[in-house]
């Protein structure tokens, strides 16, 4: 049983509580406490000094917006912006149920009475943000994995390919997000003419642009993973006689997953610290415009706000990256991910 | 006629300068339903040679003929062990077995594959570990698998390349067991490519030794009389063994070093050290 758990901890890389599971199946105390004081004392240590740092310097620093905030400005903040989601909450759902009242009398009175209900239209709150961002990234990483990962395995397999890609891909590798967004916008604004309602244009370019910076990482992973594929695998698909798509799928891209991921991974992360800027530029209902109006804004809060979101930014790069790690370690196949 | 026939068969790799000779001029014939051994050191070619017979690689003279047909390229009539296993980490035991079958024997219904597999995963006693993946095996167990794999494709000749050699010594002894009960049932014609003479002695009819590369030549051959099962332990007291064991080693100790001052240093330039004192000061 503890066993169990501690093999699923260490999968999910989260090593932290591997002591405590230990400790509680009544493993050596002394040991446990040890290992516990360097896995989660040492952190802990890092982070009250950092803290101390933090509040000690940011109240030497004098904006025009006032002090810099402290840890406790910032923790106010977040609470605050949590209330403020609450109380959003609550006007909604007040919102919806005047509506039904309203409709309920008037079906009460004329049972062949048209009702309608109409949708809130109030702020996004902070939480509804930080959805639209992540449900943003997720988007742009998926169109540069369904982009980067069938080119990658023609490239793996074909080194004239591979040398005709090489150029293309060292040039726009390095491109920033802010480069590409102006264009982007442009062509989305052409092409994405139709009213329908689906996506917000700024919802598009944004993703769009994720995907321009997010799927080189991938792309080059694959083709790495796919070019170093274990010869013997191929010879095992040779005296098979696997047709080219059997080979595709039963061995080149198995044989490559462990690579593919870790590209994967690599493209989500840049895809994150993308999406801030795009959201900033494209206007997207996202952390990057949270940060952007609070900027504008120019409040006495607004400092604190931000720093608010730069932690949650962090926390959830952090998060996703994680997530990659268990995707990664179950591709591997007992081979040993990187998980720093 | 030769079950398979190699004739003046050469093998080298590179270009101008850089050019390496690994076989050459190499001819031999097997019948079918015989057990032949390959014996020469590392690096003299072995593997160049099964992967000739194999088809994974085409020589640059002479031709393979398996029943009287020119070989083109690999298939499954030929069923490879690879040195290292080559399993596929991300399949069961089951899953290596049954991607060799059902590419093999397609027209065939899912029950009849399926029973195929198991078939020949009892074969080599590993129906418990049938759910494993190969990381969770050990060598020996890993090594079975391949042998089940290459077995189920029901080829007409099994080329095993160095199977045993990453074994210990233990599991090596009760794989060679294995093996020979497996060909005694079936009676397949194998090629086992080894560097262990006694290995060749207890599995082979024939033992055709590899001179070393480069331009690797096959050696006389020996024809080994000795009755079937061959025990590991009777062995040593078996008067053709103990015959056949020291003319087998010498010959290959003699094509070792001539192999060995042929390859002189050229004109090297050694340093002029002396060693003075090569004991160990104790005190």
């Amino acid at each position: 049983m503890a066993n169990k758990i501690i093999n699923f901890l260490s999968f999910c890389g989260l090593t932290w509580f591997i002591p405590f599971v230990r400790l509680c199946a009544g493993e050596n105390p002394k040991d446990q406490v040890r290992d516990i004081i360097t896995v989660i004392g040492i952190p802990i240590i890092a982070i009250l000094i950092f803290l101390g740092f933090w509040s000690f310097t940011a109240a030497q620093i004098k904006t025009s917006l006032g002090n810099l905030p402290g840890p406790v400005a910032v923790m106010e903040s977040g609470r605050t912006l949590m209330d403020e989601h609450a109380a959003e909450r609550t006007k909604e759902q007040a919102f919806y149920e005047r509506q039904e009242q309203r409709n309920a009398k008037k079906l009460a009175k004329n049972p062949g009475a048209e009702v309608k209900i109409r949708k809130y239209t109030g702020k996004p709150t902070y939480i509804d943000q930080i959805g639209t961002s992540l449900f943003t990234v997720f988007t742009g990483f998926l169109i540069a994995s369904l982009i980067a990962v069938p080119i990658g395995v023609i490239c793996g397999l074909n080194k004239y390919v591979m040398t005709a890609f090489n150029p293309l891909i060292q040039i726009f590798k390095p491109v920033s997000p802010l480069a590409w967004l102006p264009i982007v916008t442009m062509v989305v604004s052409a092409l994405y003419t139709t009213t329908d309602g689906w996506f917000e244009k700024s919802f598009i370019t944004s993703a769009i642009t994720v995907a321009l910076c997010s799927l080189w990482p991938s792309l080059i992973n694959t083709a790495l993973g796919v070019a170093s594929i274990d010869k013997d695998y191929i010879n095992v698909a040779k005296v098979l006689k696997l047709g080219f798509f059997e080979k595709i799928f039963k061995i080149v891209l198995p044989a490559s997953l462990p690579y593919i991921f870790t590209g994967l991974r690599i493209s989500l992360g840049v895809g994150w610290m993308v999406l801030i800027a795009a959201e900033m530029l494209a206007q997207n209902p996202g952390l990057g415009k949270f940060v952007w109006d609070e900027f504008q804004n120019g409040s006495s809060h607004s400092l604190a706000r931000i720093l608010v979101a730069v932690f949650t930014i962090g926390l959830i790069g952090f998060m996703l990256d994680r997530i990659m790690v268990v995707f990664q370690k179950f591709v591997s196949f007992g081979q040993d991910v990187v998980s720093a | 006629m030769a079950f398979l026939e190699l004739k003046n068969v050469s093998k080298g790799y590179g270009h101008g300068h850089d050019r390496v000779d690994v076989l050459k001029d190499i001819s031999m014939s097997i019948d079918e339903g015989e057990f032949v051994a390959i014996i020469g050191f590392s690096g003299s070619g072995k593997t160049t040679l099964i992967s000739l017979i194999s088809g994974l690689i085409e020589p640059d003279e002479g031709e393979i003929l398996l029943n009287g047909k020119p070989i083109t390229g690999p298939g499954p009539d030929r069923g490879v062990v690879f040195q290292n296993y080559s399993l596929l980490p991300w399949l069961t035991v089951e899953g290596n077995v049954a991607l060799a079958v059902n590419e093999v024997f397609k027209d065939w219904d899912a029950e009849r594959r399926h029973e195929q597999v198991l078939q020949y995963v009892e074969m080599v006693n590993l129906t418990p570990a049938l759910q494993k993946r190969p990381s969770e095996l050990s060598g020996g167990m890993r090594q079975r698998v391949s042998v089940a794999r290459a077995l189920a494709m029901n080829p007409q000749i099994l080329l095993l390349d160095e199977p045993l050699s990453a074994l210990d010594a233990l599991t090596r002894g009760t794989l060679q067991t294995e093996i020979e009960k497996i060909w005694r049932n079936d009676k397949k014609t194998v090629i086992l490519i080894t560097n262990d003479v006694d290995e060749g002695i207890i599995l082979a009819d024939r033992i055709i030794p590899l001179n070393p590369g480069p331009n690797a030549t096959l050696g006389p051959q020996f024809d080994i009389n000795i009755d079937r099962p061959r025990d590991l332990n009777q062995l040593n007291d078996d008067d053709v063994y103990k015959k056949l064991k020291p003319e087998i080693v010498e010959y290959m100790l003699e094509i070792g070093d001539k192999s060995a001052s042929e390859t002189t240093l050229g004109d090297l330039e050694l340093p002029d050290i002396q060693p003075k004192d090569l004991r160990l000061k104790l005190a």
